[in-house]
């Protein structure tokens, strides 16, 4: 594992000794970059930061998580960019959880909104610029020549006339005693070295190696592991269980009952899971025995009716469709889905009287670092938050749930304890995303133009959950992806991009006890699965081209307009198709970028299988820092857009989740993707985020090219052979 | 005590016949490349060599691995055709089945007669990778074929 910085370290300012130490801090109006120096001096907080050692080794502590995303190559390209380091001194380290690296976005030290590199950008290359006009002043005043006449590249000043070179690692201890210029001069794209070319990604030879430290792997003297029976059912108590038993099985240390069910604690994960076994827990039935995939469906149809909240009402939606030449209704539904990282949730923590150290895989190490402070009873600053490398994040790491089991038993017991969930307990105790039932209405006038939509939505509560400063007025933010977002939401334009003179959107949150939570694009991928399936009820009602019938629906927005042409041009839209095979398209806009996509598929209408030959997407989002790993984001989010939207389906019994692990929950396999191809739009504009906009558009065109196919449109995914067939059948 | 043969090396632990494999790798070997995530078998991200051949060692007891040859991600040189194949492909994303992934892929490598990208490619769904690395998977595959006949050629 890269060691992490010693919070106590940077705070003190005590590396600005080491050589010269670069921060940027953010408040609410603007960035200010601040030198180690200078921190030392003020006690002033920079927000994340690098440093220049005399090694001349130049290291970057990475604030957001590592998942695979490759956060810690773009962000350490962007520093090196206008630093003009070499890239062969850069070095990366994982930022402790800890004040200074709050994502300027959120003021939050969280993964998520596909927020790093957007969060980021602009203040690491000022701090990068910064850094480089303080070592070549630096280099001016030892040769006594002006700054104008040295130039700096591949980390080394250069005087142009006499050829001297100092390197930065020489240089970094006199520039630090120097003032950090605030508004330092940026490099113009077309010089750029390191931003919108591939690098190959620094987590990358450590995993092919399998020396990789994730928060499963994490080892400490006199560990006991721990496993925790839990209720099968939501709200189940345990009426009784036998703990002599659990204590007998060699290994097993301790059994304890915490709020979250009844923990064995033991020298080996082996034995503490024979422990669990053996406590054979009877459990009473739960808040509501009765709940199974029918019951949730009828229960949240039912929910459409009620008295709804208001969350856009411009125009008169009623009145437009109610007058409008051409009207449209239907209902969907998105049954729940589950995460299941190929990590499962685990954390270790060693909470002593005067320390708390906690290891955890997160997306959120704030979260983290409060309930750590609070279950400890210690200050922040006598609380370490470790943030090993992550096995799939998808959002699932946002909750600190396996985070607080493994604090309240090492509290307890005075030991390090490691908690690791099984699969079975990582599926049926997941935040899943949530189920979604949907009725639309919408009119056209005679030339197809939309004049009226009316979307009613009824969801489970999401950022009730996560953060709870998202919900406003009892509307649930996160639940609105793609159709509604609050006006200064960094999640930056999730809404419906359609021009709708007249837009009704209301929120009902569902009282089903299922709790949610953030799964990759976090609402836009199932809404966008509905919004863009009846926009191709819509071009049919209008008797036009799906393409045709967006771009005359999008007059005004290039951006949306772009990627659409851009990916029918590349994809053949329009052009005759490979025998047996039908096209679907769909965009979707989220996180401040925009992608389309066109997917080809076949049917086999004597068992239902649908095969995705073929996915072509267009992505904008504006500028791009690493294009490989950008291009992987797409790819991975196709992939698990289409595993939800031709697979996943969480199952309930008897008030819990039958679902258990990937014999009964399947996810795609290589055999069934597709052929995908990535197109980059060229673009200056804002920029967006990456991890997550690839996901929404795959499963409306999967969709829409099923309706392509068979002319048969099914208002509910996932589409299996057996739903396929049912509907099938029933034309 | 249970004798096991491992990366070359021979080690004596002390744990019962039907402990999994996979935990006596992780935690009493503290080779920890070789991954826990699903312990029935189903998603591969555990798997090993056993004599050569690919193995999910979540299922199987080192009581029946005794006096076997067992090669875990930690074995394979960092040279291996497949190794060098992931990085230039830049294959991995999180990396955390990727061992397993790895595993697989070197042993249908090994086979013999020699398997071709497509055999190798629909022997894959044993392995499942969460992010969606498989497109890049199969460009790993192709690419370590060639670099496993460009060796053979050289040698």
């Amino acid at each position: 594992m890269k060691t992490s910085m010693t919070r106590r370290a940077f705070l003190k300012g005590s590396l600005a000794a080491a050589g010269l130490t670069i921060g940027v801090s953010v408040t609410p109006f603007g960035h200010r970059l601040v030198s180690g120096a200078e921190a030392e001096k003020s006690g002033f907080k920079p927000y994340a930061y690098y440093e220049i050692t005399p090694d001349n080794l130049v290291t970057v502590y990475i604030p957001s998580s590592e998942m695979g995303q490759g956060v810690w190559t773009a962000l350490a390209m962007i520093i090196a960019e206008e630093l003009e380091a070499d890239w062969s001194q850069i070095r990366v380290k994982q930022a402790l959880a800890a004040e200074p690296f709050k994502n300027p976005l959120f003021n939050f030290q969280k993964t998520v909104m596909s927020a790093s590199v957007r969060g980021w950008y602009l203040p690491f290359r000022k701090a990068g610029a910064a850094g480089k006009a303080m070592l070549v002043k630096a280099a001016a005043e030892i040769w006594k020549v002006s700054e104008e006449e040295c130039e700096a590249s591949k980390g080394v000043v250069r005087h142009k006339k006499s050829d001297r070179r100092l390197a930065y690692g020489k240089l970094c201890k006199k520039a630090a005693a120097l003032s950090i210029p605030q508004d330092p001069s940026l490099k113009k794209e077309d010089e750029f070295r390191y931003i919108g070319k591939t690098m190959a990604r620094l987590d990358i030879p450590e995993k092919v190696a399998g020396k990789t430290i994730y928060g499963i792997d994490i080892d400490r003297k006199d560990l006991w592991y721990a496993v925790i029976a839990r209720p099968p059912a939501y709200g189940a108590k345990p009426v009784s269980y036998d703990q002599k038993a659990a204590e007998q099985i060699k290994g097993v240390e301790k059994v304890m009952s915490v709020p979250m069910g009844i923990a064995v604690c033991a020298s080996s994960i082996n034995a503490a899971l024979k422990g669990r076994d053996a406590l054979k827990v009877n459990w009473d039935k739960g808040v509501l025995p009765d709940m199974n995939n029918d019951y949730i469906e009828k229960f949240m149809n039912e929910e459409l009716n009620k008295p709804m909240l208001s969350v856009v009402n411009t125009g008169d939606a009623k009145k437009a469709i109610s007058e409008a030449a051409k009207k449209v209704e239907a209902n969907y539904f998105v049954p729940f889905v589950a995460h299941t990282t190929m990590e499962p949730m685990n954390c270790t923590a060693d909470v002593r009287p005067d320390r708390c150290d906690v290891w955890a895989g997160t997306q959120a190490a704030t979260a983290v670092q409060n309930v750590a402070s609070s279950i400890s009873g210690l200050p922040k600053d006598k609380v370490n938050v470790y943030t090993p490398l992550i096995g799939c994040g998808l959002g699932r790491r946002t909750k600190p749930d396996s985070v607080i089991e493994a604090l309240t038993l090492s509290k307890a017991l005075g030991k390090p304890i490691k908690v690791i969930w099984t699969r079975e307990e990582d599926i049926k105790n997941d935040f899943f995303r949530s189920a979604a039932s949907h009725r639309i209405e919408a009119g056209l006038d005679a030339q197809g133009n939309l004049t009226g939509w009316s979307h009613k939505l009824v969801s489970l509560a999401i950022a009730k959950h996560i953060n709870p400063g998202e919900l406003k007025d009892g509307i649930d933010y996160f639940c609105m992806g793609g159709l509604a977002d609050r006006a200064e939401s960094p999640a930056l334009n999730n809404r419906i991009q359609y021009e709708i003179p007249n837009l009704s959107i209301e929120f009902f949150m569902s009282s089903l006890p299922i709790p949610c939570g953030v799964w990759r694009s976090v609402q836009n991928g199932p809404n966008a699965f509905v919004i863009e399936s009846f926009i191709d009820e819509l071009a049919r009602a209008a008797g036009k081209d799906p393409l045709e019938f967006r771009l005359q629906n999008l007059k005004s927005n290039m951006r949306a307009r772009r990627v659409l042409e851009t990916v029918a041009e590349k994809a053949g839209w329009g052009k005759p198709i490979r025998q047996g095979e039908a096209r679907g398209i769909a965009q979707h806009a989220c996180f401040g970028s925009y992608v389309a996509q066109v997917a080809d598929i076949s049917v086999n209408k004597d068992n239902g299988a649908i095969k995705v030959h073929r996915v072509v997407a267009a992505v904008d989002c504006g500028p791009v820092v690493n294009p490989g790993p950008l291009v992987a984001q797409i790819e991975g989010g196709i992939i698990n857009s289409l595993s939800a939207a031709l697979k996943e389906e969480v199952k309930f019994e008897n008030g819990g989740v039958k679902s258990a692990n990937f014999d009964d929950y399947k996810i795609m396999k290589m055999s069934e993707i597709p052929e995908i191809e990535v197109h980059i739009v060229k673009s200056s504009e804002k920029m967006g985020g990456i991890g997550e906009p690839g996901v929404p558009p795959a499963a409306p065109a999967v969709a829409n090219a099923f309706f392509n196919a068979t002319g048969v449109r099914i208002r509910r995914i996932p589409l299996t052979p057996n739903i396929v067939m049912d509907a099938l059948k029933k034309t | 005590m249970i004798s096991l043969h491992v990366n070359g090396k021979v080690y004596q632990v002390d744990v019962s016949n039907d402990t999994p494999l996979l935990w006596v790798l992780r935690d009493t070997l503290n080779l920890k490349g070789t991954k826990y995530s699903c312990g029935i078998g189903e998603c591969g991200s555990c798997t090993v060599h056993i004599d050569g051949k690919a193995v999910r060692s979540c299922t199987i007891s080192v009581g029946e691995v005794q006096r076997k040859k067992i090669t875990t991600i930690e074995g394979i040189p960092e040279n291996h055709p497949v190794k060098k194949a992931w990085i230039k492909e830049q294959v991995v994303q999180c990396g955390y089945c990727q061992p397993g992934v790895i595993m697989q892929v070197a042993a249908l490598l090994s086979q013999k007669p020699a398997l071709n990208a497509d055999q190798i490619i629909n022997k894959m769904d044993d392995v499942i990778c969460r992010c969606g690395t498989y497109p890049r998977i199969k460009k790993g595959i192709k690419t370590a074929i060639e670099m496993t006949k460009k060796e053979v050629k050289k040698s």
